[in-house]
């Protein structure tokens, strides 16, 4: 058995993307569609006073007052308000909507309407904002203790910027209202997310909501949260006109409006014996939420839990904030935070080798989880924690060692990263979620119906190869329905690189169960004679895992997926330009279900990482993205891309759809405090990112 | 305004000024090509203009008054390279959410077969994707430009099989 | 936010003659070449012109010959200077900034003209028009004229080029020595930037009137450098050149660098940087034109 599974069949999107003919959101119209627009802030804090309107009465316009629900975006906290009323809390802050049947009519409409504010002075500081989204602890041990036992003590501040997901697909939906009740299309991650915020802005019953992702042109975290603030705009619009209602992002207003990675500041204080084993480990995590909170409590959640990096330690302290200030709100961004947080430990560690005069390799072989390890919230692993495997194959496949030695004060360096990454949600979350999946019998073999959305990562694909072989049939008799939350069940939303290891699962456990009933019939035989059946299946936590959300301790994630990055590079003397040259990407992934698209996760997110790293930072001035156009904001172009060697290594999962944990996050992780121990190894001491060539000259050791 | 796209002629009435893009997508209904930024930087609304690639969103429509017009919808019967490279970007894993995929193929389409991989890069220097990293684009590209690499699935899917094979 | 194409006017000349007259007779028309810069106006809403006459299909301002002086039409694109083995025999350096500029679609449709009039302190060309000791043939419908190219700005996107002129070709001189170029953008391709730098270094009895026409016997070589991004217009450093002319050491050529040049602060750079990198490349420069 296990025909599809492993092997990297054609995926079930790539003809119709390849010819044109994929539909994606900006392609759809409707008979009598109007379009929509968005007035936004221009202020980033204060009160709008008084509203100046200059249009003719073939535009319609909304605000607040046309909500036939609440104001508020439904997410995590009901703090959002979908338009704001009174209080502009951030640049670019949605106000009033206009529609007009014209599209161009609508370019410069936002010249028409004029807002009186009584501004209020911002603050951009998350240091010293006064209000707070979420506070963590995680202490493990005696932290104390910790440092009474070290014999040096390591102090070092690290930070990261806002980074921008640039999906080439900007952000857009299609409203278009029924008879009390509303379907959005859209280009979007979370079918179930945008239908729970359309719920409460409307104050329709849920079954009155529709909610169905069209083709999707890259999320990246970008399209989890946001499309529900889009959704809702697009909804209001539709029930005021009666009419389909189609809102597409230009890319500066996706620039300016949408989320962004959460900037970050971690401060770590680490305390070591002389020959490099780790006792103690302080580490202070903050994180600017922007206006609103959005995501941010669980973006820091995974933050701080990935915040000591993949380490045995016994006595941890670790402290994390988001915080408020006046810029458009933080959100998802693959990786989730624990970019952030590794960026910092492993430059830090690659510090700490520096101050006790060892080798980087050495300092994380000495301190690398091995399973039977706990991790800072105390979760014993299994035997599929493989960062010495990871370290040791990167180590080896780059050689490490003799470029390390030979490029000793030359302009060229090498550099390495050592991460790890929870599948699936945090903690009790995916208890919470209860997520379900279903599988429905067809005359030629099934059709899965699940909310887990293609976003280019392949879900269909690979949910079809898991289903293909738990039924024992050919890949292509599996059918994967576009999620539509008329049809499909909700399993959970596309993020947290659940939807292999947890949906994949519940789908295989549906399979199974549908091949027993199947008995010896082929579907044909069972289809005719007794028509169709469906199986659900709905999340059960494996037996053992227990999560203690007061105290953060506990089985933290179901599973980790491992990495390992070594990244080379070439400073130029001239310029300062860096050049990565090559990369040797390493993970281990429990079971690389399609080979190469597990691969093209790596590679993309490691070239994503490397824009993280040396190119890609958001300018932000009085509270607004200044450089919000593509030509500005700088990600890799084909000419910037090193080549990225992926090994994939495979420690199965028990509780993983054969074996498999999560791999679209983790391979964001690494390529960021790589290139700066790469840096560091050539000189230059970077705390950080964007380490662009402007900052490098600054930093000359 | 008389313009030959796919090879089929039609007559529109559209400002000159307009965007070539524009017409293409809501005059032509041709959607395939992209807008990702409509500022030339990203490439998704590549086209081929008089076989030249061209980025649509910075084209006035009264400059291809006489040209042939190629899409991603006509480039298989344009040119004969345009189905390799198609299924390439299937089989190489070049198309991830697929939204740079049309443009990354018209950019594709003037190399000659057994372009090098330098010459690969300089044609699609003017085309973003934010999903792959790049490199199983160039995979693709090369792999249907030059029949010797053609062969199945995957050369780099074979590679990594054997590599985590070795490790059970 | 975008301009509604609607509200665009373009005239369609049939030769540059017609051209000429229509600007003869609405000097406000904004000539279009490429639209690589135009469109882009138009997409963000930053440019105020609607009226707008078309060069693209003037095959008169296409070409590049040689006779004796070479001469390369306004309307020529990054593509075909690239192609075009007398440029790469006689200016390489032009064929080098021609490879930097954007991607293929850009060099397809950008032109060497519409780099020029388009005026922008990180125009890529114009470093090295400037260090080439460039000619621009502008014409109106009452004449033809030349600028020699360091006269040709006169401030931040403005220049001796009349509203009925355009521009109609380059003309570049014979350059002895060697010749260097260096860009430094924002990333690999599709970059805008920071600072780049063209360089000339004729060995002295090779010497020709080029601009400047300064005597040359006591010098040990002539140099021309020229730097974009780091000023209102594309600077000649021609007191940093002197000193490398006269045999002064590098270090007081940078010297002098720093006081010809007044980079600042934006989006895409700092001042500072911009200093010290353009003191690097003059170095660099230095070193490998020796
Ligand atoms: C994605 C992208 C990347 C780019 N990268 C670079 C780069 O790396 N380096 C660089 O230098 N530039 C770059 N540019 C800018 C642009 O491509 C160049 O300036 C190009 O040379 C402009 O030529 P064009 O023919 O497209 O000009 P157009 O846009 O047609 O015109 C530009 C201006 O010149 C005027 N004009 C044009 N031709 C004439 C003429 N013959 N006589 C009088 N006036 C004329 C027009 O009225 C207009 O004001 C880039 C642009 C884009 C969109
Ligand atoms: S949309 Fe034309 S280049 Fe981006
Ligand atoms: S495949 Fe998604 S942008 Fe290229």
């Amino acid at each position: 058995m296990g025909r599809a599974v492993g092997t990297s069949v054609r995926r079930k999107d790539g003809d119709a993307k390849v010819t044109g003919a994929a539909k994606y959101i900006d392609d759809l119209t409707f008979p009598g569609m109007l379009f929509g627009a968005t007035i936004r802030a221009t202020i980033p804090r204060g009160e709008i006073v008084n509203t100046h309107i200059d249009l003719s009465p073939d535009y319609i316009v909304a605000d607040y007052r046309d909500i036939p629900g609440k104001n508020y975006v439904a997410l995590l906290d009901p703090d959002q308000p979908c338009l704001a009323e009174r209080e502009v809390r951030h640049v670019a802050e949605p106000v009033l909507l206009v529609a007009h049947a014209d599209r161009r009519a609508l370019f410069g409409i936002d010249e028409q309407v004029r807002f009186d504010y009584r501004e209020l002075a911002p603050n951009y500081d998350p240091e010293t904002s006064e209000t707070c989204f979420k506070q963590i602890a995680i202490d493990k041990g005696d932290i104390e203790r910790g440092f009474r036992d070290a014999e040096v003590v390591v102090d070092g501040e690290y930070r990261t910027s806002h980074q921008e997901q640039l999906y080439i697909e900007t952000n857009g939906v299609i409203a278009v209202p029924g008879d009390g009740q509303i379907t959005v299309y859209g280009s979007l991650q979370c079918p179930y997310y945008v239908h729970k915020a359309l719920v409460v802005l409307t104050g329709f019953t849920p079954d009155r909501v529709r909610v169905i992702q069209t083709e999707t042109g890259g999320g990246f975290g970008g399209k989890e949260e946001y499309p529900s603030m889009l959704a809702c705009h697009a909804a209001i619009l539709a029930i005021k006109t009666g009419k389909p209602v189609k809102m597409i992002y230009d890319r500066v207003e996706d620039l300016l409006a949408t989320t962004k990675r959460h900037p970050a500041i971690v401060r770590h204080r680490t305390g070591l014996t002389r020959d490099g084993r780790i006792t103690a480990m302080a580490v202070d995590v903050l994180m600017d939420g922007g206006a609103y909170a959005t995501l941010s409590a669980v973006v820091l959640s995974r933050g701080v839990i990935h915040a000591a990096g993949p380490y045995r330690c016994d006595h941890i302290r670790i402290r994390g904030r988001a915080m408020m200030t006046h810029t458009p709100p933080n959100g998802a961004f693959r990786g989730f935070g624990a970019p952030q947080t590794q960026f910092a430990v492993e430059a830090h560690m690659d510090r700490v080798a520096e101050a006790l005069g060892i080798d980087p390799v050495r300092l994380r072989e000495v301190n690398a989880l091995r399973p039977g390890d706990s991790t800072a919230t105390g979760q014993k692993l299994g035997k599929d924690a493989s960062a010495l495997p990871v370290l040791r194959e990167a180590v080896k496949r780059s050689g490490f060692r003799r470029k390390r030695r030979e490029w000793k004060g030359t302009n060229r360096g090498i550099g390495l990263s050592l991460f790890f990454h929870g599948s699936g949600f945090t903690g009790a979350g995916e208890v919470k979620l209860a997520s379900k999946a279903s599988l429905e019998l067809t005359r030629s073999g099934a059709r899965i119906l699940v909310a887990s959305t293609e976003i280019g990562q392949g879900t269909t694909t690979m949910l079809a190869q898991i289903v293909a072989d738990a039924l024992e049939l050919p890949f292509a008799a599996i059918e994967v329905q576009q999620p539509d939350t008329d049809v499909v069940p909700d399993s959970g939303p596309t993020v947290a690189s659940r939807t292999c290891m947890i949906v994949g699962k519940l789908l295989e456990r549906c399979a199974r169960d549908m091949r027993r009933k199947l008995g010896a019939l082929t579907p044909a035989q069972y289809f005719t004679r007794h028509g169709a059946f469906t199986v659900t299946k709905q999340y059960e936590p494996p037996a053992g895992l227990a999560w203690d959300d007061q105290r953060y301790s506990g089985d933290a994630y179901g599973s980790y997926a491992w990495g390992c990055n070594v990244v080379e590079i070439e400073v130029d003397p001239v310029t300062f330009e860096v050049t990565p040259t090559h990369v040797t990407a390493v993970a281990e992934i429990g079971k690389a279900i399609h080979p190469l698209m597990a691969e093209g996760q790596i590679q993309g997110g490691t070239a994503q990482g490397l824009g993280y790293a040396l190119l890609e930072e958001v300018v932000m001035r009085d509270g607004r993205m200044a450089n919000a156009q593509l030509t500005n904001y700088i990600i890799p172009t084909p000419m910037d891309a090193p080549p990225i060697e992926v090994a994939m290594l495979e420690r199965p999962y028990a509780h993983g759809p054969y074996g498999a944990k999560g791999v679209g996050e983790m391979p964001i992780d690494g390529p960021a405090p790589a290139v700066i121990n790469a840096l560091r190894h050539c000189g230059f001491d970077i705390r950080l990112i964007p380490a662009t060539p402007e900052r490098l000259m600054r930093a000359r050791r | 305004m008389l313009l030959t796209i796919n090879g089929r002629q039609r007559r529109l009435t559209v400002p000159p000024m307009a965007r070539l893009l524009d017409v293409l997508r809501e005059d032509c209904g041709l959607t395939g090509t992209k807008e990702g930024c409509g500022e030339g930087e990203c490439g998704a609304c590549t086209v081929l203009v008089d076989g030249v690639a061209v980025d649509s969103c910075l084209v006035p429509v009264a400059h291809v008054e006489g040209c042939q017009v190629v899409t991603i919808e006509g480039a298989a019967a344009a040119k004969r390279s345009a189905k390799a490279l198609q299924n390439a970007f299937v089989e190489h894993g070049g198309a991830q959410c697929g939204i740079c995929t049309p443009g990354m193929i018209m950019a594709a389409l003037p190399l000659k077969a057994g372009a090098s991989r330098d010459e690969i890069k300089t044609a699609l220097a003017g085309n973003l994707c934010r999903c792959t990293g790049y490199i199983s684009i160039f995979n693709s590209v090369e792999a249907a430009l030059s029949p010797a690499k053609k062969g199945p699935p995957s050369r780099v899917a074979l590679r990594r099989a054997s590599a985590h094979a070795r490790r059970r | 936010m975008p301009v509604d194409a609607r509200t665009l006017t373009l005239q369609r000349p049939r030769n540059l003659k017609a051209a000429l007259a229509m600007l003869a007779k609405e000097p406000t028309l904004t000539p279009i070449a490429g639209c690589t810069d135009v469109l882009v106006g138009l997409h963000f809403g930053t440019s105020d012109t609607r009226q707008f006459i078309d060069l693209w299909s003037l095959d008169e301002l296409r070409g590049i010959t040689s006779k004796p002086i070479l001469r390369i039409g306004a309307l020529t694109t990054y593509t075909e200077i690239i192609a075009s083995p007398l440029v790469q025999k006689r200016v390489p350096m032009l064929v080098a900034a021609a490879r930097e500029i954007g991607g293929a679609q850009i060099q397809n449709r950008g032109t060497l003209g519409g780099n020029i009039a388009n005026a922008s302190p990180a125009g890529d060309t114009l470093p090295v028009l400037a260090a080439a000791g460039a000619l621009i043939v502008l014409r109106s419908a009452s004449g033809e004229r030349r600028v020699s190219f360091a006269r040709f700005y006169t401030g931040y996107r403005t220049s001796v080029r009349q509203p009925d002129e355009l521009i109609t070709a380059i003309e570049i001189p014979a350059i002895d020595g060697r010749q260097w170029w260096r860009k430094v953008g924002t990333r690999r391709a599709q970059a805008i930037s920071k600072i780049m730098m063209a360089g000339v270094r004729s060995p002295a009895d090779h010497l020709r009137q080029g601009y400047g026409g300064q005597e040359a016997g006591r010098h040990s070589c002539k140099v021309r450098i020229a730097i974009g991004s780091v000023a209102p217009t594309v600077v000649l450093a021609e007191a940093a050149a002197a000193v490398l002319s006269q045999g002064g050491a590098i270090g007081d050529a940078q010297a002098a660098l720093r006081k010809e040049i007044a980079p600042i602060d934006d989006l895409r750079s700092t001042g500072d940087y911009r200093q010290q990198v353009a003191a690097n490349l003059l170095a660099a420069f230095w070193k490998d034109t020796e």
